[in-house]
């Protein structure tokens, strides 16, 4: 239908990234910049009893240290809800350093500034803090007696309980049953930037440079804290290197960069460490899952019951929620899925790439693997038969495609001819196996209404603008395609600006849902302008359309033709230029679907995994990755297979090598490092293989784009399980997969 | 201390420098040049990579000092001039695949692939992936870079 959208156009910001002159938030050059850095809790539970600040203050280069006994005291303390809600979007219900209790080992008691970096560090290891420790309960293990039925996550946003039909009934007479648990170890998500916030202040307004998802969730996170108007706090983000989640919230090192600023009377830089990137940001939380399957021997689902166990902080009700995909990818009328938290002492868990369902779907597309075997069926032909047409309301999907992305996947992996049983192919010392796993994730609805502007010169250059920003998917350059096509330019004429508060507003692209809004408001503002501008040409007694009907005009290239005859026309830049106008602009705005939207709205997919299990050592070698995905319209097709084969191998590395738990006596995370904590690294990369079934939506917004960002990952490690237990004959109920836990028969349940 | 190298062709000097510092604060502080990024301080992720005297190093784990006197080269300093068509080949064939998603590997990368193809001109799969094993990527899976290789390496 159009030039560019749907091309595989370079990305726009490619040039600036490639020869290292983009500059992100750490990066920003201002005269007499400080350096923070934050000192945090060495207990995990307990009180800071005294800080001895006259070493630090004696280092040299300090310009201020602040702690509990000078920060001061928040104005308002927004509750945690989602940032795609558009709301003031806290990590956690909890801002430190406003008294001496301790929650959580890591959690801010002192902020050094100083003139470098290495001088703030030095300070910070000079203070001499001392603390007054209690017992921290911060794993399963340990809190398991106290852990309590959830009502609502996310701030009252979702009820924690999804409950039809009569499912303990159906699971007494179901034919067949399946009962597995399993315990998934904490992941973090390591963005190659850690977070970081420069922030400055002219008078009674503060800027603020923070490596974010959402810049508006910044200002209004920022503002609520220090109780000050949001036309006083305007947030910029031009380059952000990765989120995965860790940035869609904003967590309290962003307002304190503006309080230290004021503090010290200078700009502040601070920018979280390493280590402090386990400890500050969120993670994604352990947990403990349990799954039972009830079903008829002819394979039709019968009963589903889902419950997940996890740990959260002590302020908020925060569980990624696990039963959104279970509820509904496959039919079954009697249905229970809840939510048990534990309220510890950690910080708020967070939003981590396919938060949620990546581990939801764990449960459920290896709990449909066993219940294959049991039943001696193929299970790609045991999850189509059960992938039913309507959502668990009843609703028709706003567009499907699983059944082919499994049928599609199938062709493309080889599976025709697979011998199912377990632990008959072996290579030397490896055991060979493949697996299969569906996919599926929620598109999210919960956003206020999006907006964009575009803007056309005399001279036919053009600027779209809206507030959110790049942070590495490519939406400057899906926008740029989505804008030049809307309005009928070439993409050389256009520039697409974001990450600014100034700009109209968008919400934080988070859940996958980014393209989405955002494409929907960028088509509107250029299409509307395209109107306007076609309504002045035939309203123009000077111009060579006037007279015609605006549905007899087509535009291509910036120039307004007659569909009837293409030599009558003129340009966008000699209407204006005639007219003297030296610019004309168009706001465009979309509203998204409602939560009562009477569709499902999930994005499908299948992934397919070969693995090499070394029978001596337990080393599992994924050898190949098929993922065959319906994500709607794609806009780009190399920014999106960009971003599912980046998914995908996020499920490598949680299937494999993922994972973190904080210790027992100490309440601290054992590992912070990109030395321990293990990602996937070029030598682990198998073969893979992306491809897309084509869907038409026409729900979730006028692109029909349902996001790329979350389904990559989603189903990737349960294939990669299913494969292992192909190859071994053993299930694994524990992530990682470690050498240990293959070793030692899989883990608990 | 004062240090003084040659970076990117021109000699540049630092004055002030703490003998704690790594060459990659002092480019990135000091030297205005932000390209080497730093991911994680301790040699784990390769975002930091420059050439030392035509070493690869991971400035993050050189003293500031160490540079004295020597030839340091960025990311910055690849490009034979400015604009899309006078790039070195190693960053067009990253333009051109795709391999770059939020451009934070993307410096230190380029520098590896730069070096490596200078070794060995036509590196197969598996070599790539040994050589490129110490540059992490968060965002790209990989491929893409591995695409963007061989096609560096045939143009
Ligand atoms: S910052 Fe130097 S290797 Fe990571
Ligand atoms: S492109 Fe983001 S870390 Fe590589």
């Amino acid at each position: 239908m159009s030039p560019v959208v749907g091309k595989p156009v370079n990305r726009v910001d490619g040039p600036d990234k490639v020869t290292g002159t983009g500059r992100y938030c750490g990066e920003i050059v201002l005269p007499g910049l400080a350096y923070g850095l934050i000192v945090g809790a060495a207990v995990a539970n307990g009180r800071v009893v005294s800080i001895d600040e006259t070493a630090a203050r004696a280092a040299g280069g300090v310009f201020g240290i602040m702690t509990h006994r000078n920060t001061p005291k928040v104005a308002n303390q927004p509750r945690l809800i989602p940032s795609l809600a558009g709301q003031p979007a806290p990590g956690e219900s909890f801002f430190p350093m406003q008294d001496d209790v301790v929650h959580y080992w890591g959690q801010p008691v002192a902020l050094v500034v100083a003139d470098s970096e290495e001088a703030a560090a030095h300070a910070a290891a000079l203070l001499d803090i001392t603390y007054e420790p209690g017992v921290p309960v911060a794993t399963i293990a340990d809190g398991r007696a106290s852990a309590t039925q959830a009502k609502t996550l996310f701030g009252g946003l979702m009820p924690a309980t999804d409950e039809r039909g009569d499912v303990e009934g159906a699971l007494a007479a179901a034919e067949v049953t399946v009962d597995a648990t399993y315990h998934f170890a904490a992941n973090h998500h390591n963005p190659l930037e850690t977070s970081v916030t420069t922030a400055q202040w002219d008078g009674d307004r503060v800027t603020l440079w923070d490596s974010t998802m959402g810049v508006r969730a910044s200002q209004l996170t920022v503002a609520s804290l220090l109780g000050i108007p949001l036309s006083d706090v305007r947030v910029i983000t031009h380059f952000v290197g990765g989120g995965f989640g860790s940035k869609a919230m904003v967590w309290p090192h962003v307002t304190l960069a503006a309080m230290a600023a004021r503090h010290v009377g200078r700009p502040v830089r601070l920018a979280l460490t390493r280590p402090q990137s386990f400890t500050s940001n969120g993670h994604r939380e352990e947990q403990e899952q349990r799954i039972t399957l009830g079903a008829g021997r002819d394979g039709r689902l019968t009963a589903i019951r889902h419950r997940k166990l996890s740990v959260t902080s002590p302020f908020d009700d925060w569980a990624e929620p696990a039963t959104g995909v279970s509820t509904q990818i496959y039919g079954c009328d009697n249905y229970l899925g809840d939510h048990q938290l534990i309220h510890g002492n950690t910080m708020t868990p967070t939003f981590t790439r396919a938060p949620g369902e990546s581990l939801g779907s764990f449960t459920l597309e290896t709990a449909m693997d066993r219940l294959a075997y049991e039943l001696g069926m193929d299970p790609i032909e045991l999850r189509i038969m059960n992938h039913p047409p309507v959502d668990n309301h009843g609703n028709p999907w706003s567009s499907d495609g699983m059944a082919d992305c499994l049928r599609r996947g199938a062709d493309l992996f080889g599976w025709a001819g697979r011998d199912p049983t377990p632990g008959t192919r072996q290579e030397g010392n490896d055991l060979i196996g493949t697996g299969v796993a569906g996919a599926g994730y929620p598109v999210a609805f919960m956003m206020p209404v999006q907006h964009a502007r575009a803007r056309i010169f005399h001279d036919g250059s053009v600027v779209i603008q809206t507030s959110a920003q790049e942070f590495g998917i490519g939406v400057t350059t899906s926008m740029s395609q989505v804008g030049a096509d809307g309005l009928g330019v070439d993409m050389d004429v256009l520039r697409f600006e974001a990450g600014d508060t100034d700009l109209p507003n968008t919400t934080s692209a988070v859940g996958s849902m980014g393209a989405t809004m955002q494409s929907s408001a960028v088509h509107n503002a250029a299409t509307t302008l395209r109107n306007d501008l076609i309504a002045h040409a035939v309203n123009d007694g000077k111009s060579p359309l006037h007279g015609l009907s605006p549905s007899s005009v087509k535009v291509a290239d910036g120039r307004m033709t007659s569909t009837l005859d293409p030599s009558i026309g003129e340009s966008y830049a000699d209407l204006l230029q005639r007219n003297r106008l030296l610019d004309m602009e168009a706001l465009g705005s979309w509203t998204p679907p409602g939560m009562d939207t009477p569709h499902g709205l999930l994005t499908f997919g299948a992934q397919f995994a070969e693995v090499a299990v070394d029978k001596d050592l337990g080393l599992v070698r994924v050898r190949r990755m098929t993922g065959v995905f319906a994500p709607g319209r794609v806009l780009n097709p190399k920014l999106a297979r960009s971003q599912l084969l980046g998914g995908m191998l996020w499920g490598l590395g949680q299937a494999l090598l993922e994972g973190n738990q904080i210790d027992r006596q100490s309440g601290r995370w054992a590992l912070n490092n990109l030395g321990e904590y293990l990602v996937p690294v070029h030598a682990d990369i198998p073969d893979i293989q992306v491809d897309f079934v084509e869907v038409e939506d026409d729900v979730v917004g006028p692109l029909g784009v349902k996001g790329v960002g979350e389904v990559g990952q989603v189903g990737a490690a349960a294939a990669i399980a299913n494969a292992v237990f192909h190859a071994t004959g053993r299930r694994m109920n524990e992530l990682p997969m470690t050498a240990e836990v293959v070793m030692n028969g899989g883990g608990p349940g | 201390m004062r240090v003084t190298c040659v970076v990117n062709g021109e000699t540049r000097e630092a004055d002030d420098v703490w003998p704690g510092e790594s060459l990659l604060f002092v480019l990135r502080e000091r030297l205005g040049l932000p390209g080497a990024k730093n991911a994680c301080e301790q040699g784990e992720c390769g975002s930091c990579t420059v050439y030392l005297d035509g070493q690869p190093v991971c400035a993050c784990l050189v003293a500031a000092g160490q540079a004295q006197g020597r030839t340091v080269t960025t990311v910055e300093g690849l490009a034979p001039g400015s604009g899309e068509e006078q790039l070195d080949r190693v960053q067009r064939a990253f333009l051109a695949t795709g391999a770059v998603q939020c451009g934070f590997c993307t410096p230190g990368l380029i520098v590896a692939v730069h070096d490596l193809l200078a070794r060995d001109p036509a590196p197969s799969d598996p070599d790539i992936r040994e050589a490129l094993a110490g540059n992490l990527c968060r965002c790209t899976g990989y491929e893409k870079i591995m695409e963007a290789v061989r096609l560096a390496a045939t143009s």
